[in-house]
């Protein structure tokens, strides 16, 4: 098909392999140009990608550009732009889509800008309708959700990690793997890395968990952060917290899960005293399975949450840890 | 060194759910007597940011601008009691409904107007359309340098030095000013306005802009020169119901959850 919308996918790699949630995006755009009978461009950008171009084959792409240089060992905007807009310029997809993550959300609205249209941000879903794409957002903190269309040719958007899935690997997919030289200019490169720190209790572990055990003001205090993280090594999870909780100073900034923290949807949330504001809820509502504890029954929390227990955090905490560690003996 | 932080003000993002309602036909949050407007909570950390700045380094003149209704006059001057010296306020009929690309335009036209601005912040996103577009988009409009996602920012004569949080970790920018820096929550809660401050602030200025001011046509701004077409707004529905675990002990309770678990194969 000629004039079919194309979607370019803009992959993240992490020790030379794609990022689950490019694979995710991935998956999205197969379905998508499956139904329009188009194709699904992926652009990998990074150092040392030999084994990248056969994956995201794999995973659902036709064709594969990949700019393998040690300047992109590291994301800056500066140095990835050029090479991003030139394969846009020489593809022009009609949709280009990233994961919502740091990289993601920084460079997104930047390749909008340059093609001059806007962007729809932390999309849950993608439609296409009559030759439009419709993006679903949530918005207002998550209160409601907003369905938006683009007057311009070309949309750009980024896709909420853990909301879609990655195509079932087919090895038999082929297609061809393009090397492209680097456009860019270091001397363009306006900003500069001078460190940088991996962190222990950090996004990625946090975002991409499947069990997380986050806890609130029913904590009571760091000795309740204690028993959470117990339980969370117990599952092989996260510990993530209310604003409550970080504001406190109980637990680290870092595990500020909500509006103003981070947004999980693991297989399964434990939300411990936490009361469920609706800006904590924002952050957690993706989640497959919510289980809400806490002595008040009238928790808003217990509206979004599958199973309940009404009781004391510690005692809980300490039984669940206890029941999860007979069954494993 | 002269810094300007945007700010907006939103719908309370803490207003219990009962209350939050939207008009789908309008496709705007209904405002009803309970709902407050408040300043994006970013925003207030992208002002406590430019005053840390400020203490540091010292002579630093610290504008705000915001781009609403004549009501959002409330925020600015709690901008302004933060500690803030001045403020502009882009009020005009014609800037109503605009999308990121049409917001982001306006307020870097007004960067423009002011002239020799040193330092743009903002908060990470706002907090109600969550898109966290804005900073980006100056940034690009203007051709100069941005971080996003900052937990800490220091300025060295002409130099920014910014901590940025990573998906793993974070880490240490450096760039020459002018720049574009976007605060994130993990920058710490921001400060309360000071007696004094408040006092003061009644004779800052705020200054309005109109489209015209910036030497912009109503089809450029707002809901005309958006790219972005609004199809719907609505609020998802929740037909959770909660299964409360049984048990006269926390042992018992905690068995009964764990038994459910299995059953439905979660763990």
């Amino acid at each position: 098909m000629k004039d079919a919308v194309n979607i370019l996918v803009l992959v993240e790699c992490d020790q030379g392999l794609p990022s689950s949630v490019s694979l995710e995006v991935l998956g999205l755009a197969r379905r998508l140009c499956d139904k329009l009978e188009s194709n699904v461009v992926a652009l990998a950008l990074g150092n040392g990608l030999e084994k990248v171009g056969e994956s995201l084959l794999t995973y659902g792409a036709d064709q594969v550009y990949m700019v393998d240089a040690p300047i992109f060992t590291s994301y800056q905007a500066d140095a990835w732009l050029p090479d991003v807009l030139n394969i846009i310029e020489s593809n022009m997809p009609g949709v280009i889509l990233l994961g919502h993550t740091t990289t993601g959300a920084d460079l997104a609205p930047r390749i909008a800008f340059r093609l001059s249209t806007s962007v729809a941000m932390s999309c849950i879903d993608i439609r296409q309708q009559e030759n439009k794409f419709t993006f679903t957002r949530p918005c207002y903190g998550g209160k409601a959700h907003e369905v938006s269309t683009f007057h311009s040719t070309q949309a750009v958007a980024t896709i909420q990690p853990k909301t879609q899935d990655p195509i079932s690997p087919n090895p038999k997919r082929k297609g061809p793997i393009i090397c492209v030289k680097s456009v860019l200019d270091p001397k363009k490169v306006r900003t500069k890395i001078v460190k940088q720190v991996v962190e222990e209790n950090n996004v990625d572990a946090l975002v991409n968990a499947e069990i997380v055990v986050a806890g609130g003001g029913g904590m009571k205090g760091p000795e309740g952060f204690r028993l959470a993280h117990e339980l969370a090594s117990t599952l092989g999870g996260a510990v993530g917290a209310s604003r409550v909780a970080c504001d406190l100073g109980w637990c680290p900034a870092s595990y500020q899960i909500g509006l103003s923290g981070q947004k999980v949807a693991p297989r399964i949330y434990f939300a411990i005293g936490i009361s469920g504001t609706m800006q904590h809820i924002a952050g957690c509502s993706n989640s497959k399975v919510i289980i809400a504890i806490n002595t008040d029954p009238d928790a808003p929390m217990f509206k979004v949450a599958k199973f309940g227990i009404i009781g004391d955090c510690h005692q809980v905490l300490t039984a669940l840890t206890k029941a999860i560690k007979n069954i494993k003996s | 060194m002269h810094i300007v932080v945007c700010i907006k003000a939103i719908p309370d993002p803490d207003i219990p759910i009962t209350l939050f309602r939207v008009d789908e036909n309008l496709k705007t949050v209904v405002s009803a007597v309970d709902l407050r407007y408040v300043m994006s909570p970013f925003d207030e950390q992208a002002i406590e940011g430019a005053l840390r700045v400020r203490e540091m380094f010292g002579e630093v003149r610290i504008s705000l601008l915001c781009m609403g209704p004549e009501s959002a006059r409330a925020i600015v001057k709690k901008g302004l009691s933060l500690g803030a010296d001045e403020a502009i306020l882009l009020s005009d009929n014609a800037f109503e409904e605009a999308d990121s690309y049409t917001t982001a335009l306006t307020l870097a036209t007004a960067i423009k107007k002011i002239g020799n601005v040193d330092l743009i912040l903002g908060g990470r996103q706002a907090a109600d359309t969550d898109a966290g577009v804005v900073c980006c988009g100056i940034s690009e409009l203007l051709c100069l340098p941005a971080v996003t996602f900052a937990k800490s920012l220091v300025v060295e004569e002409n130099l920014a030095r910014v901590e940025r949080v990573l998906q793993n970790g974070v880490e240490t920018i450096e760039m020459l000013l002018p720049a574009v820096v976007s605060i994130t929550h993990e920058l710490g809660p921001p400060r309360s306005p000071s007696l004094r401050e408040t006092m003061r602030s009644a004779n800052k200025p705020i200054t309005i802009w109109t489209a015209a001011d910036l030497d912009l046509k109503p089809s450029q701004v707002g809901r005309e020169g958006a790219r972005r077409v609004l199809k719907n707004l609505y609020v998802p529905e929740s037909k959770m119901v909660c299964e409360l675990m049984e048990g006269n002990t926390p042992e018992e309770t905690a068995s009964s959850l764990i038994r459910r678990l299995r059953e439905d194969k979660l763990i």
